[in-house]
């Protein structure tokens, strides 16, 4: 079980700002092609992931990256503190 | 060194003189404050900026240690707002002292790029009847290369 964390317009494309997912994704690209599968929503928010960055743990990593021991993967646009 | 997240309002010149305080190995103090201002277009009402709570706290503390690998450092300071935001309210503020001035402006530059592209906030500029994310810039993400040579 992952949860998973969405942010800015994802989180307004897919609806929730948060979920729990049941997944046995070895990767985040993976638990996106799970997420994309779901319903046209989550493909809608999924569709370019060069739009997209990802956070497991709080850290930022890449799409390629492993879930193992992950317990929070976030998907949000790229960021536009400051 | 201090990082603050927070929805409140905070008084620029108040936390700058807060900060200055008691400072005394420091020659140089820099400050830098984000204001929200009204899109080109304008009509604007208000800014709304999302983050990620958790994530923003740890994002920026690394930030602020990179900096003090990096530069001697005396003192730095973060503020950084969420929430929603009225034209003309500040958004965020850094501080930096250091001995010396090259050092206190360079610190205060790149910890505004980092917090730029890489603190988990993100814009919503708010309308009369519409709102919209405001979207990076290639240019901020292109700041970040000059204090990492050797890479893109």
């Amino acid at each position: 079980m992952i949860d998973c964390l969405y942010f800015a317009w994802v989180r307004e494309r897919i609806g929730l700002p948060r979920e729990q997912v049941e997944t046995s994704a070895a990767t985040v690209l993976d638990l996106v092609e799970e997420l994309r599968a779901r319903e046209p929503r989550y493909a809608a928010a999924f569709e370019d992931l060069s739009a997209l960055r990802v956070a497991i743990d709080q850290e930022l990593t890449d799409f390629g990256a492993s879930l193992a021991g992950a317990r929070e993967v976030a998907f949000f646009p790229p960021m536009t503190g400051g | 060194m201090s990082v603050r997240v927070q929805s409140q309002r905070f008084d620029a010149g108040a936390e700058l003189n807060a900060f200055s305080a008691g400072l005394e190995n420091a020659g140089a103090v820099v400050s830098f404050t984000g204001v929200v201002r009204d899109r080109d277009a304008g009509g604007m009402v208000a800014m709304e900026i999302e983050h990620y709570p958790g994530m923003t706290e740890r994002a920026i503390a690394a930030i602020v240690d990179e900096a003090r690998t990096r530069w001697d450092l005396a003192a730095a300071l973060v503020i950084h707002r969420h929430g929603r935001l009225e034209i003309g309210a500040p958004i965020m503020m850094v501080a930096t002292a250091s001995r010396h001035r090259v050092a206190a402006f360079e610190a205060a530059e790149f910890l505004m790029d980092y917090l730029k592209s890489r603190a988990p906030f993100w814009k919503k500029e708010i309308g009369p009847q519409d709102a919209a994310w405001v979207e990076a810039r290639d240019e901020d993400e292109a700041a970040l290369g000059r204090w990492s040579p050797g890479q893109d």
